[in-house]
């Protein structure tokens, strides 16, 4: 039962992607357009609200619910893994029109159509770890 | 009161509380990622067997996957109990543009159906799979998606996530500005 929060909170994601519109195929393509404020409205105040969050866990030392303070790790510095993967994470997200929150939100709303977006999202994952070692980082 | 829930919801309300799962997650000691758990999956399915990427404790990844299973009912419920239909009001433009392409004919549902409705053809099933692909293949190596870097490692100011962040608007614009035009 004590893992039924996270389920709630995933249930909240999903309404929040999907009432958002930042789950539809119509916005990701608009937003490429660089024709629409609505998606950067959205990626903007989720930014400078998660900013503040995180200054105000920082500064006050805010603990998690177990009483153990909340971590942030760095992500280890390089240019090329972020530059090449997000590239590619790019042209997918473009195509698709989804990422791999609303991917999940949209296959409840029953376009299930996406369950191919994510059996290939699978097998891409997977190709990665096999890759892992021969690709430039 | 649940009329306005049924109508699509203003980005100043939407980004807010995306930010606030964040919080939440955090608050239980958990990191925002979605993209954590393409690779928890390919785990539980036996990849550990062929890579050591694969090879890790998924069992301490399982309340990742229930935010997703949330994520599932959480689109569920959105969609079939707290929507009035109404298309996403995407600029007049954009439509002009897909109608030109023959990706619509009129702006109609959540998705376009000629895309997200399957009809059986090679070209829509070698769209969403190779689609698929480089989501999968692409989130990993750059190690996050949307949420895992322009959100989670954005707000703590981490110089790769905004690297990355730019790398997804390159290969957008790649996508929706050169290779549409040529697949559509």
């Amino acid at each position: 039962m004590k893992q039924l929060k996270f389920v709630l909170i995933g249930i909240l994601f999903g309404i929040i992607l999907y009432k958002s519109e930042a789950a539809s195929w119509y916005r990701i393509y608009e937003m490429f357009q660089f024709r629409s404020f609505h998606m950067y409205g959205i990626i903007g105040t989720a930014l400078t609200t998660a900013i503040l969050i995180v200054q105000i866990i920082k500064r006050k030392n805010v603990k998690d619910t177990n009483g153990l303070p909340i971590q942030f790790i760095d992500k280890k510095k390089s240019i090329t893994r972020y530059l090449l993967g997000g590239t590619i994470f790019g042209l997918g997200w473009a195509l698709t029109g989804a990422c791999p929150g609303p991917m999940f939100a949209l296959l409840g709303a029953g376009y299930w159509t996406l369950a191919i977006v994510l059996i290939f999202a699978l097998i891409g994952t997977w190709i990665y770890g096999l890759l892992q070692n021969k690709l430039p980082h | 009161m649940l009329e306005i829930i049924q109508k699509p919801w203003p980005w100043y309300i939407s980004g807010p509380l995306i930010a606030l799962i964040m919080y939440l997650l955090l608050r239980q000691g958990k990191d925002f990622g979605m993209s954590n758990n393409l690779r928890t999956m390919c785990s539980i399915v036996g990849a550990g067997k062929t890579s050591s990427f694969f090879r890790f404790d998924w069992k301490a990844q399982i309340w990742n996957l229930l935010v997703v299973l949330g994520t599932i009912i959480g689109g569920f419920i959105a969609h079939f109990c707290l929507s009035d239909g109404t298309p996403p009001a995407i600029n007049n433009a954009s439509i002009a543009d897909l109608q030109a392409l023959g990706i619509i004919d009129k702006l109609q549902g959540y998705m376009p159906d000629s895309l997200f409705l399957f009809d059986g053809s090679l070209f829509q099933f070698l769209l969403l799979s190779i689609g698929g692909l480089l989501i999968g293949f692409g989130t990993r190596y750059a190690g996050g998606c949307s949420s895992g870097h322009a959100i989670s490692g954005l707000s703590n100011f981490q110089l790769p996530s905004l690297i990355a962040v730019i790398g997804f608007f390159i290969g957008g614009i790649i996508m929706i500005h050169f290779i549409f035009p040529l697949i559509f």
